[in-house]
């Protein structure tokens, strides 16, 4: 059977986008160690209920690591000191009985906070939105095995596509930098033969638009070490590489219009 | 009422051909003079918004999410079948058909059934086209596995994130049209109400759930497309946030809701751990592929389960069917759980489990060949339950994972109420009392893609040169102040207990007199247990803070007062079916060796269910199902 601990909990309450936030101190008695975090604050939620308090607004919804809907910074560090893992998929059995932990929302200036631990991250869609497609309309595909992708070269483009666009990159960054939710974006599309047609064109408005709401890269690396998905630094410098080439490849495609 | 199916005359494989050539069509250049709203963004909301935006419709798309890939058709993980026949191993439409239908029970729409195996090829082709890195083979062609109850391999997969990748294809696609003005998306609004005018859908009202505002949106068809009401059990593989609340408010306004008793219990979830869990988690059915499931034979074993000897363990699947072994389907893999763990044979701590065993796959092909395959659902039941399934095996159970029943709705995907269409797991549609492995990511594209846009047309068209109901019209006024009245309620109830202490609460209940196993005496029990608990609810309940910021408290109440009026639905539907059929297992009603016994003389038909108000049983309303194709035979996978 399980053990329980006891926890001293340091929360960020802020009650909207314009109020001024705090750090709110919580007691969490007798938190089963199988319970994950998101469990314990459910629990320390009841019991503000029952207290008549108003409880702790925090993202989530899956809970299963895949939504991407969650993510609070846990003692300074985006979805905890577990490698790997998304804020849901951590358990409490990475705490020890008596410990103190600092639960914040995600540290960005693009994401501004909407109410306690959650926060507005629509500039991820707007990246998105600026070309992180292919554009096939309904109907139009031909035999999916008309174009044969090597096993290698889509098990990198899935290496890529498994962000959940949680934000903990950005959270983590010390600039705040969008780089490593783009280039895996980027990378997906862009390394597939579906993807060739709009490659450039793609790059140069996904890279800026994240530009419009996001810092710049000087490479430190804690996106991807914050990541649950673990995405790999490298689908940035593959960004960095198409981006300088989409100037080119652009104007010439301009030129001859 | 006689409800209309509309299926097409002609022969089954005809059908949805004749058909599209004899629904009416919007002139290419009339599409942009109707607004279409959709409401959910999942896979089948994301790519029928994407879909009728590129069509030329105006298109307005609502998630309540704070971005669309947020739906949780993205923790789907297994696969999505198709009836490629790739692998040159016997299927072909038919054949998934045949297995769609028999695997329902029989208790689907075989021409529904039919076109969604048809379609399910074009779904593959749009798919890849889209980008969604599926699996290949080394040669660089599509790979597929066999998955779940079906004999041959047709599923098509992205590692263990399918629904992953086909929701980001499907939004990706979407926010292409939210770029090129098609589509408007409206993220964090939940839809509160259906406006209907003379009996006929005009629009929605919205609750912003950062501000509170209460909006109204009108358009000439509403869409529904958001998913199934798994949650009322509480404990479930869903996500924290789906419920019942668009389709339910729809259902009041007079939309038929069809077959609530079909719910589908998964066979292969982590077992609860705790009294706090809040949800549980499904690893996918492949894992049956190669995963052998046993319990110990002695209810007292104390061993750990690698000193268990072979002849000491019972693979029960395997003695008992020995043509499936641990392929069966889904209803029967988990009634079988059920029944070892009933008799005292359960695994873990709890002792409410059974062994998934991947010793004799890594002693065949190896831990890398395994590995790869599963590493994904490896490493997160390692991360949840802190154990390494490489060298102990996996601890399961059963846990509420589809819903089989939804809204009715007729071969075009319209409900009862007129231009108000349904689409993916808010439909009943196509799975009948069961549905097989990777079909509901193929059924919520299929709806999305390939019928919604072509059927939508035929109410469109007459419409041609009429706007949209104003939002000024006095039906959404009044359909507001009810929402708002309504909230009102909720924040001055001022009771003790909070929403979730009823949701858990109603979620036991659910769980066992309407769960695996359901008996007369039971579910009696349980409308009566329901309805108390209702009224308690509407008496002690307690939200706090304000209802014009975020607040989840009170978003959840709406959420967990339908599903109050879902969940007493649900058992009148269970006691009204005196049969046994798929998800839905009647204990009077079983063979003597204890599988389902179907009725097909007095209940091979769809119930659907007629809301009058909330102290009002609803009416039945029975579509006969007519099997021209198939020979009803008792299910048998021996």
């Amino acid at each position: 059977m399980s053990n329980t601990l006891n926890l001293t909990l340091q929360i960020w309450r802020q009650e909207g986008p314009n109020a001024a936030g705090r750090f709110e101190t919580y007691e969490a008695r007798d938190i089963p160690d199988d319970a994950s975090f998101l469990e314990m604050l459910d629990v320390v939620n009841e019991n503000l209920i029952e207290d008549g308090k108003v409880p702790i607004e925090f993202p989530h919804d899956c809970r299963e690591g895949i939504c991407g809907t969650c993510g609070v910074m846990i003692n300074g560090r985006a979805h905890g000191q577990e490698k790997g893992t998304a804020t849901c998929q951590l358990h409490m059995r990475k705490f020890s009985d008596g410990d103190t932990i600092a639960i914040e929302p995600w540290r960005a200036a693009a994401f501004p906070v909407v109410k306690d631990l959650v926060v507005d991250r629509s500039p991820l869609d707007a990246v998105i939105e600026a070309g992180g497609f292919i554009t096939a309309p309904t109907g139009t595909a031909a035999d999916a095995n008309e174009t044969p992708i090597p096993k290698e070269a889509a098990d990198s483009a899935m290496d890529a596509a498994a962000c959940i666009g949680c934000g903990a990159c950005i959270a983590a960054c010390p600039n705040s930098a969008g780089q490593l939710f783009t280039s895996a974006k980027l990378w997906h599309l862009n390394s597939l033969p579906q993807g060739q047609p709009e490659r450039f064109k793609r790059t140069e408005a996904m890279v800026e638009t994240m530009e419009q709401f996001f810092g710049s890269c000087t490479n430190h690396g804690e996106c991807s070490e914050a990541c649950p998905k673990e995405i790999s630094l490298d689908f940035i410098a593959y960004m960095n590489r198409d981006y300088i080439k989409s100037k080119r490849v652009n104007r010439k495609l301009a030129g001859q219009r | 009422m006689v409800l209309d199916s509309k299926v097409p005359e002609g022969p089954l494989a005809e059908k949805w051909d004749s058909h599209k050539f004899n629904v009416k069509l919007v002139n290419p250049a009339n599409k942009r003079k109707f607004k279409i709203l959709v409401v959910g963004t999942g896979l089948a909301g994301a790519s029928a918004a994407a879909t009728l935006g590129e069509l030329g419709y105006e298109v307005e798309a609502f998630t309540f999410h704070d971005s669309p890939r947020r739906a949780h058709s993205i923790a789907a993980q297994g696969g999505i079948n198709g009836a490629k026949n790739y692998r040159n191993d016997g299927d072909s439409i038919y054949r998934l058909f045949y297995d769609t239908i028999k695997g329902g029970d029989y208790r689907g729409r075989e021409a529904n059934t039919y076109r969604l195996a048809q379609v399910s090829v074009d779904i593959i082709d749009q798919m890849a086209a889209q980008g969604v890195p599926f699996a290949r083979e080394y040669g660089g062609l599509l790979a597929n596995r066999s998955f779940g109850g079906a004999q041959v391999s047709r599923t098509f997969y992205a590692r263990g994130q399918t629904g992953q990748q086909l929701l980001l294809g499907a939004y990706q696609q979407m926010m292409g049209q939210v770029n090129a003005g098609k589509v408007k998306l409206h993220t964090r609004m939940e839809m509160l109400d259906l406006v209907t005018k003379d009996g006929e859908a005009v629009g929605i009202v919205c609750r912003n759930l950062l501000t509170g505002e209460i909006t109204s949106h009108s358009g000439h068809a509403v869409v529904l497309a958001t998913g199934g009401y798994g949650n009322v059990f509480y404990l479930s593989t869903n996500a924290m946030a789906c419920n019942v609340t668009a389709a339910w408010r729809a259902h009041r306004k007079g939309a038929y809701f069809a077959n609530p008793c079909y719910t589908q219990i998964h066979p292969t979830c982590i077992p609860a751990a705790d009294e706090f869990q809040s949800k549980l988690t499904l690893m996918s059915e492949s894992l049956r592929n190669d995963g052998r499931i046993w319990v110990p034979r002695d209810p007292d074993e104390k061993r750990a389960a690698k000193d268990i000897p072979e002849e000491e363990r019972y693979y029960y699947l395997e003695e008992k069917y020995p043509a499936f072994g641990n392929l069966v389907p889904r209803d029967v893999a988990s009634r079988n759980a059920k029944t070892v763990v009933d008799q005292g044979l359960g695994v873990g701590p709890l002792k409410n489990g059974v062994y998934l065993d991947f010793a004799a796959a890594i002693e065949r092909d190896g831990l890398d060949k395994v590995w790869e395959r599963y590493s994904n659902l490896m490493e997160m039941y390692e991360r949840i339950t802190g154990e390494d399934p490489r060298e102990t095996p996996m601890r399961i159970f059963p846990a509420t994972h589809y819903t089989m029943g939804g809204l009715w709705v007729d071969y075009n995907l319209m409900t009862s109420i007129p231009s108000l269409y349904a689409c993916g797991e808010a439909n009943f549609s196509d799975h009948g009392a069961n549905r097989l492995g990777a079909s509901a990511l193929m059924q919520g594209l299929a709806d999305g893609y390939f019928v919604l846009p072509y059927t939508i047309g035929d109410s469109l068209a007459g419409k041609l040169g009429t706007d949209p109901v104003s939002t000024d019209d006095p039906v959404f006024a009044d359909a507001e102040q009810a929402v708002r009245d309504r909230i009102d309620t909720f924040m001055s109830i001022n009771g003790t207990r909070s929403p979730d202490y009823f949701h858990r609460e109603l979620g036991k209940l659910i769980w066992n007199y309407i769960g695996m196993e359901r008996d007369q005496n039971g579910l009696e029990k349980a409308i009566a247990e329901i309805r108390a608990l209702r009224e308690e609810f509407w008496k002690d309940l307690r939200v706090l803070g304000n209802s014009d910021t975020l607040n989840s408290s009170l978003e959840k109440a709406g959420r967990v007062a339908d599903f109050f009026e879902l969940g007493e639905l649900m058992a009148r539907d269970a006691l009204d079916r005196e049969e046994s059929c798929g998800g839905h297992f009647r204990a009077e009603s079983q063979t003597p060796e204890g599988e389902a016994l179907r009725d097909d003389e007095n209940f091979a038909h769809v119930s659907a269910w007629e809301w009058h108000d909330a102290d009002t049983p609803q009416t039945k309303h029975a579509e006969e199902l007519v099997f021209e194709n198939v020979e009803l035979t008792q299910r048998s996978y021996k």
